[in-house]
């Protein structure tokens, strides 16, 4: 007999997405289990982003089905759907922070929406995520405008994380930050994942990122330069599988060869 | 071999394209229009989104709402004062300036100025937030972007810009009355005195439902371009000037259908009796 815990979390079922009659993702299927931390790879415009946003039912797919915990998320109403959502934390590309909020009032908004809690409760909880993060506490009264590229990333996460999320997404968390700053990234998610026992979902370009916190690695192509009939996703494994991928396109990736993409660039420069 | 380079649509399938897209752009917002009353009913605006939107709409607005109404009032005295003197009707002039300041202008003008000044703000605002994924993060994080965004801007507008309007048609009626009693010296008395005569408190109130429409108007029309910016720069400015175009399109349409609705109106129930003198 099977339980909640053996089934999968998310899953993917011949997915397709299109935009506008532009294909960018065709007949994904996969599992995310429980407790999980994948990271999502691949050249930029292969969609990587839109599958985040697919599983946390922005964006609604044009056929297949995305499940979250046993629910179909494009058929949920309104209401049910926000509840849903309610159980990720998503760290945006550029953090998303609200511009016209400072950094407390940012991380407390998903609480005080919620409209259940005090505001002394609400101070405790904003003031713990923003140290979790390594956030100084005269941060608090900043405008994002006002904060670095790192603090900025690091106010999305505790922002995220407000919520005690069961599922956390990061979009591209390290992209844009020096090597420092982007190990500190990648050590807050895993100190995040020790903590609680999130599933978590990274989408990343960064190596170092991918074999510093991954479980497993998912990589997507471009629909535009795949063969005919061949599936999307290029690998689907562990990380250290990755360097000794059957696919050559998997090892160019991972070492950031470019000369079979200038050859096709300069064959097909359109 | 010559092969065919891609085939430009004729007329007609250009006319079907561009009727198609403005169906579904019409469909489209009459589906946030009333998503957007339904986030009115069920849910009460958020704390904290309320104030700073009616600060913005109204408080910000008096200055520049103020110099509009003096002006208009200003200048239709200063056009029409020759035409009326000469007629020997100077003392009539209150009665026409009055009138067409507190049913016309005063709210097509107030109207067409907050578009420019709210409307394109809030639409660039709107749009900015969709393109920094700001729009998708107040998703995730449990609020309604109608709920959260769109109904305390449409409160704000819905409320405000009728009593911006007030404040307009007041202005507009005082820079007319400066102008001709103290520069071209007509008799006080009876500029007022005709002024009464010929403005009734159902042309205030004529004024201020149409200024409740237009605010509603500008509201919707300017959140609704934002939500759905195109990404970038461009697209940002884009919506901006959409949103004005729009309004500036509607405020004009809506003004002749009301004018003909509330006239009919007037005619029909309180033109014996009712109406009152607002002088």
């Amino acid at each position: 007999m099977t339980t909640a815990s053996d089934q999968p979390l998310i899953s993917f079922q011949h997915l397709t997405m299109e935009f506008h009659q532009h294909r960018v993702l065709q007949d994904i299927s996969f599992d995310i289990a429980r407790g999980q931390t994948i990271t999502i790879i691949g050249e930029s415009g292969c969609g990587k982003t839109v599958l985040l946003k697919l599983m946390i039912g922005l964006l609604h797919p044009s056929t297949g089905r995305v499940t979250f915990d046993g629910h179909n998320l494009s058929e949920l109403p309104d209401r049910e759907l926000t509840q849903q959502r309610l159980r990720f934390g998503f760290l945006f590309q550029n953090a998303a922070l609200f511009d016209s909020m400072n950094v407390y009032d940012n991380v407390a908004f998903g609480l005080r929406e919620q409209r259940r809690m005090s505001e002394a409760d609400i101070r405790d909880i904003v003031r713990k995520r923003l140290q979790e993060v390594g956030l100084p506490a005269n941060a608090e009264s900043k405008k994002p405008a006002e904060l670095s590229g790192g603090m900025r990333k690091r106010v999305g996460l505790a922002r995220a994380l407000a919520l005690n999320p069961e599922v956390m997404l990061y979009d591209e968390p390290t992209t844009g930050l020096d090597p420092i700053m982007t190990d500190v990234i990648n050590e807050l998610i895993l100190q995040v994942r020790q903590r609680n026992p999130v599933t978590s979902i990274v989408v990343t370009h960064e190596m170092k990122t991918v074999f510093k916190v991954a479980d497993r690695v998912v990589m997507l192509h471009p629909l535009s330069r795949l063969n005919p009939g061949e599936s999307q996703i290029l690998y689907d494994g562990p990380p250290d599988g990755l360097k000794t991928a059957p696919d050559p396109r998997v090892q160019q990736f991972v070492e950031g060869q470019a000369r079979e993409r200038m050859l096709e660039m300069t064959a097909n420069p359109a | 071999m010559a092969t065919a380079g891609p085939s430009t649509p004729g007329p007609i399938v250009s006319l079907g394209a561009v009727a198609v897209s403005a169906m579904t752009m019409l469909g489209d917002f009459a589906i946030f229009l009333v998503q957007t009353l339904g986030w009115m009913i069920r849910r009460r605006p958020a704390p904290g989104t309320i104030l700073p939107n009616f600060y913005l709409v109204g408080v910000r607005s008096v200055p520049v709402v103020a110099i509009t109404g003096m002006f208009i009032g200003m200048v239709m005295a200063v056009q029409m004062f020759n035409v009326f003197n000469k007629m020997g009707m100077a003392t009539r002039l209150g009665s026409m300036i009055n009138i067409t300041v507190v049913r016309e202008l005063g709210p097509v003008l107030a109207a067409t100025m907050l578009a420019g000044r709210i409307g394109s703000a809030m639409a660039a605002e709107l749009a900015t937030m969709r393109v920094t994924e700001q729009i998708d993060a107040l998703s995730c994080l449990g609020a309604h972007p109608y709920h959260y965004l769109v109904v305390p801007r449409l409160l704000a507008c819905g409320l405000l810009i009728p009593l911006l309007t007030v404040m307009a048609d007041f202005m507009g009626i005082m820079g007319g009355a400066f102008i001709c009693t103290r520069l071209y010296g007509v008799e006080a008395h009876f500029y007022w005195a005709h002024s009464e005569s010929y403005v009734s408190m159902w042309d205030v109130v004529m004024g201020v439902i149409k200024a409740f429409f237009f605010g509603c108007s500008i509201a919707l029309i300017s959140c609704h371009r934002g939500l759905n910016g195109q990404p970038g720069a461009e697209g940002v400015g884009r919506s901006a000037t959409e949103a004005f175009v729009a309004s500036f399109v509607v405020i004009l349409v809506l003004d002749f259908f009301l004018a003909i609705f509330l006239l009919t109106m007037h005619d029909r129930f309180i033109l014996h009796g009712i109406g009152r003198s607002f002088f």
